[in-house]
Formats: structure tokens, sequence, C-alpha cells
């Protein structure tokens, strides 16, 4: 199983770090990493598999949207499949 | 990986266009729940829908978490209650309503539909006791819907229960008019009523559907505008494209979250209503695509060919997006529901009449419209003849919805509150159709009902 994360917002030193850090605390690997810089706007995307997920992955996407608002950002965990369903035939 | 472009584009329908899956709708069959004493039906109803639907709002929550996607309201519908009552020896339908009542507090759902009867060629044992309680019952409840169907395009309009319900949307009126008058919110009178809607007021579990089943409502005019204006000045044929795109994710969307539903809840996934339902939040309103599409306001001419083409292109959208599509699946034109119809209603360009002309185009009818508070029953139940008419000839559903604003007319407002929003009292035509009420009988079914 593997979700997306997003993380969108103003850039700041150590983001990657502190979204990392969270991914590994909950035992979830990071597949891919993809982010831009654009006009100040930092945005981030992050694929992880959360098979093997310490916590049951709504409380990791609440964790994350928490964390999200102690660092000003909008940090979203969401299950890859939404991706797939809306944008693949 | 999935394209960024999408993954962001999903975000930002969410985070800025509203979004979202409206209702998870579980319908659930109590017709095993007849019993000639009332009592004992009362409990057994109470035990079925708690012991189906009691994981019904945790599972919606966790779907929302997991996926990122708000699903606003998870909701109920039972078996019309008038064929429980038929089987009652004491024929007390408020008790009833009580029950389902006490059934949806402990589930935790905000709205349980199915006070209804069907009575389009007639009235059976229990329907006429039901329909003359609903305005008592929606008074002593806060969850529970209530809906009537007068008329198909199969039997034609039962005239009896049309001139009968104008009578007891007044009455509701009257027994909520401390409460803005908010019962009448909460019924619907129906053409052509479908049997598997999961959307409010109107929804209620029909006699062909299983023992249980869950059936999944979207919405999304705030994407669909937010696509359009992005387009620019392109021409309808590109429009009508865009909307169909659209269309198509905002129901993949619904397909996943019906289909995750059902397998958590252990009930069969029944249908994705592929519907358009505008809320009061600025930005998700049905009337500003249609302003989007060129019109300077909603109600002006042009509107119904607007409707046409957008209802018309969320359906071949949508379509192909579900397995399985039913309910309503179209465009809602609820005038206190939606921000841009509100507005178009406030400033005179946006009239009942030409509200009438596009209910022929696009799903449902006469939908949350105030009306003013001294309005005889016959006016009402005369809308209610002209909407089925427009539902039984064009062999589509339509519904009226009014709210007689008690102690107001014209200029003045009511508030509801939350999605039901509130607007503007909006003038009626004052000439009398008593006469024409008055003779009862029934319509008969129009020609195009004969097709086999």
């Amino acid at each position: 199983m593997r979700a997306v994360i997003t993380v969108i917002g103003k850039d700041d030193v150590g983001i990657l770090a502190k979204i990392s850090a969270a991914c590994a605390e909950y035992n979830n690997n990071i597949l891919e990493v993809t982010q831009s810089v654009l006009q100040e706007l930092f945005v981030m995307i992050m694929l992880i598999d959360i098979s093997k997920c310490a916590i049951p992955f709504t409380e990791f996407a609440d964790k994350m949207a928490a964390l999200g608002e102690q660092m000003g950002l909008s940090v979203r965990a969401m299950h890859e499949d939404i991706f797939n369903s809306m944008h693949r035939i | 990986m999935i394209n960024t472009k999408d993954i962001l584009e999903t975000i930002r329908m969410i985070q800025d266009e509203n979004l979202d899956v409206r209702t998870i709708t579980m319908g659930i069959s109590l017709l095993d729940c007849c019993e000639s004493d009332i009592d004992s039906a009362c409990a057994r109803i109470y035990d079925k829908i708690t012991r189906y639907a009691r994981n019904l709002v945790k599972t919606g929550e966790d779907i929302e978490k997991e996926y990122g996607i708000p699903i606003i309201n998870k909701r109920i519908a039972v078996t019309p209650m008038s064929m429980i009552l038929a089987a009652c020896a004491k024929k007390e339908p408020v008790r009833l309503a009580e029950t389902l009542e006490k059934a949806a507090r402990a589930c935790g759902v905000n709205f349980i539909g199915g006070y209804s009867a069907l009575v389009h060629k007639g009235f059976s044992p229990g329907d006429r006791e039901l329909i003359e309680s609903i305005p008592e019952a929606l008074s002593a409840t806060e969850r529970v819907c209530s809906s009537v169907n007068v008329g198909s395009t199969k039997s034609g309009i039962n005239m009896d229960a049309v001139a009968l319900m104008g009578g007891i949307i007044r009455r509701t009126a009257e027994l909520t008019a401390d409460r803005d008058c908010v019962g009448c919110a909460k019924l619907v009178v129906f053409c052509n009523a479908p049997e598997d809607n999961p959307f409010m007021a109107g929804a209620f579990h029909g006699t062909g559907e299983p023992d249980c089943v869950v059936n999944v409502g979207v919405s999304g005019p705030g994407v669909v505008r937010a696509a359009l204006a992005k387009a620019g000045d392109c021409d309808l044929t590109e429009v009508a494209d865009i909307v169909k795109k659209t269309a198509f994710k905002i129901t993949r969307m619904g397909q996943l979250v019906a289909r995750e539903a059902s397998k958590r809840l252990g009930v069969p996934f029944g249908i994705v209503d592929l519907s358009l339902a505008p809320t009061p939040a600025v930005g998700d309103s049905v009337a500003h695509i249609l302003e989007e599409m060129g019109l300077e306001c909603c109600g002006a001419h042009g509107t119904t060919a607007a409707l046409a083409l957008l209802n018309d292109a969320v359906k071949k959208g949508g379509a192909m997006a579900s397995s399985h599509v039913g309910g309503l699946s179209g465009a809602f034109i609820p005038v206190t529901e939606d921000a841009g119809m509100v507005n178009a209603a406030r400033n005179g360009c946006l009239r009942i009449e030409k509200l009438e002309a596009m209910t022929a185009v696009c799903s449902v009818g006469l939908d949350m419209i105030v009306i003013p508070g001294d309005t005889p029953a016959e006016v009402i139940s005369a809308i209610i003849a002209d909407q089925a008419a427009i539902g039984m000839v064009n062999s589509k559903t339509t519904a009226v919805r009014l709210i007689p604003a008690i102690g107001k007319g014209a200029g003045e407002e009511l508030s509801f509150g939350g999605l039901l929003g509130g607007g503007p009292v909006m003038p009626l035509n004052t000439w009398s159709p008593a006469r024409f009420i008055s003779r009862g009988g029934r319509i008969p079914a129009p020609i195009q009902s004969l097709k086999n």
C-alpha cells in the first residue's frame, strides 16, 4: 500500500528533513520525492510505502496534518488510490 | 510515480474548489420489521437500523481521512414508512417517526429518509394516515425526512394526493413557524421518485432494493466552475467537453469511496448519483457555473439552454466513471442552498417561472424555494401539479420542496443555516387554480408511457 504526501507552503530550512523524520518515526519507507520552489512557494510530493506503518494510516494522516500546522504549511497524506482513480482509466 | 500535475490538481480541487463526496447513504429495508403491534414494530425498526448502520459514520470518517476527501454527510434511507404502518393495527405513524429519529441519533447521522408514501396511482392502507401525520412528525423530529410520490410516467398523476399535499406543506410550515418553517425543508413531493436516491430530503429505500445497500452522491460545482474559468473564451462544444472531463474525475472519486464503503461495511454497492449538488458556501454554486458560461446572472434568458448543456455533460462524463449510476443524477438547483441562486432571486433576475422551465432539463425540480406565507394550499397544489406534469411527460424525476414563510411576504427572508442555507421569499402568480385542484381524480398516464 502506498500513499502520497503533499507539502505546500512557504519555503524554509528543514522541511524535507522534518517530513522524512516523521515518516521514519512511523516506519514508512520513502519511495520517491519530487520538489520544486516556484516564486517562494514550496511544493513537495513524496510517495511512501505505508504497508508497514506503525500506526493506523488515518492516525498518521492526522499527525502529518498537525505537523503541517506547526510548520505553517499544508501537509496532506492521502492514499494513492485517490489519484489513480481520478486520473487514470 | 503519479504525475505531479495530477496530484496538485486533486489537492487544489479539494482545498480551493470545495470538491467533496456529498453523502454516503445506507439504504435499509424494514419490510421484515412489519408487525401488527406498533410497539414491536418500533423495537424491530430501531434494532435493525442501529445494527446495520452502527459503523456507518465511523467508516465514512476513516475513508475521509485515508483518502483525504471530505465526505460531508453520512445518512440512512429506509423503506417507505407507509408500508410498515399498513401492517400496524393501531395507526400511530408519529411513533414510527420518533423511532427513526431515535435510531438516527444513535447512529450519529444527520438525516434519515423514508417517512414516505408512494401514492402515484392511489392510496393503500396506511398511506393517507402517514401523509396526514407528516406535519406533526416533521415538527416533532429534527432528522427525519419525508417524501410523497404523487405521479409517474407509467401511472399518471394522482390529483387527490396533489390536492392533499398543498395543505400538508402549509400545515408543516405552520407547525415549524418558530424554526423558520424548517419542517418544509425536509418534505419533498415527487413525480417518478427514484428508489435509490442517496440525497435528502427525498431519499427512501425502494421495495426493489436489496436488504441493505450503500449509495453515494458526489458533488463539485466549484470544480466545474474553476475548470471553465481556466478555459476562458472557448465555444460551447469545448465547454461541454470540459464539464464532461471534470465530471468524470469527480465521479471516479465517488466510485472509489462507494467501493471502499461497501467493502468495509460488508454491504453491496448500489449506485453513484452523478450530481452537481451546491452548498451555500461561496464557490460551490451551480448558478455560478451558468454565469461562468456567459450569463450576466442566473435566471437570464439562456439559463435553460446553459443548464441543459451542463446537465447532459455531467451525465455523459460521469456515466463512464461509475459501474452503476442511479438516483437523481444531474445538476441540482435548490435555491436556498446555492449562493448564486439566492443572489439571483434577491435581485429579481431568477423567478419561479424560469425555475420551472429549468426543471425540464435538469435533475429534480422546484427545490428549496421560499414562498409567501399567505400562499393558499391550492396554489401550492397547483405548483406540484405543474411539476409532476413536467416529470410525467418527460419521463424524468421532478420534485417540489417549497417553504411557505409563515407571517412573511415578498422582500423578507428565511434562514435555516447549515447546508439548507436560506433565502428570500419569491413572489408567486396569485391567480386562483382552486377549481382545477378541487376536481381531484387522476390525470391519465401520457401516451409515451405505452412503450411495450
